[in-house]
């Protein structure tokens, strides 16, 4: 598998990012947020975790708007896999690649600790080795993690089996405990929990 | 020509930035306030001095960057 891990200014998981897809036998190239292109031949991008461009405006609104992203969401609409973990799930709703917007956790706090998620899908490569129902512990650190999205939007997505994790125990807010959300093909995937640590 | 923008979260959208606020001023002794709703202004100095090209222009800009239009709605003032 030949996969991209997007840096921009201010991430700062993308060297976590790189080390996981290697030890799943990738070979995993850097990708700067001001190429244009993707490297030739990719099979899957990853957007990791951190605070692009600061946070500034909103979380990963301008990474959503750097070059690169155009070529990502290109490739995500040519049926390419695209990974995003918190900010980069961030960014990934940010370009409409998936619905929603992620807010300020409800509590207000940065919460950092591990957490159970409840496998909600296996219809995907990325939850295909899960069993539905299956409890998962994954560490979250985030600060903009509450899933937003309104209740019958948030419906569906379960209904067409998009809801990739919910939280056992909501820690953010997220409606109906979201935790990961898969595109219409199920092939993009973005959560707030960091699988790659 | 300048425009102002303001971005607030759309009603029905929790705002818990807004809601400490709320709590904060409740404990200074400002028991009237009855919610509070935290939003941001972005002052933009255009080139152009045509009004209607300057409004549709930003208008363009909240609907693509400035404001995220699934939780936010944005105002646009020009002067």
């Amino acid at each position: 598998m030949r996969a991209a891990v997007i840096q921009f200014p201010g991430s700062n998981c993308d060297r976590d990012m790189a080390v996981a897809l290697q030890a799943a036998g990738a070979d995993v190239s850097m990708v700067w947020h001001k190429n244009t292109d993707l490297p030739d031949g990719l099979d899957f991008v990853a957007i990791p975790g951190g605070f692009s461009f600061g946070d500034y405006l909103r979380v990963g609104a301008i990474a959503a708007h750097s070059p690169i992203c155009q070529s990502v969401v290109a490739f995500a609409n040519h049926g390419g896999y695209v990974f995003g973990v918190c900010n980069g799930f961030q960014v990934l709703t940010e370009t409409g690649l998936l619905p929603g917007a992620l807010l300020r956790n409800a509590g207000l706090k940065y919460i950092c600790k591990h957490v159970e998620l409840n496998v909600e899908t296996t219809q995907s490569a990325y939850t295909s080795a899960y069993k539905i129902g299956q409890t998962i512990t994954i560490p979250i650190a985030h600060h903009d993690g509450n899933y937003n999205l309104d209740d019958k939007d948030a419906q569906a997505l379960f209904d067409q089996g998009r809801v990739a994790f919910t939280y056992a125990d909501n820690p953010n807010g997220s409606v109906r405990s979201i935790a990961g959300v898969l595109s219409e093909n199920h092939r993009v995937l973005g959560m707030m929990p960091h699988p790659e640590r | 020509m300048k425009a102002r923008v303001h971005v607030m979260l759309k009603t029905g959208v929790l705002d818990p930035q807004g809601e400490a606020v709320r709590h904060a001023l409740s404990a200074l002794g400002f028991d009237g306030v009855q919610g509070v709703r935290q939003g941001k202004v972005i002052e933009l100095n255009l080139a152009t001095t045509d009004k209607a090209a300057a409004e549709v222009e930003v208008k363009e800009m909240c609907e693509k960057l400035l404001a995220n239009t699934v939780i936010e709605s944005y105002q646009i003032e020009l002067s």
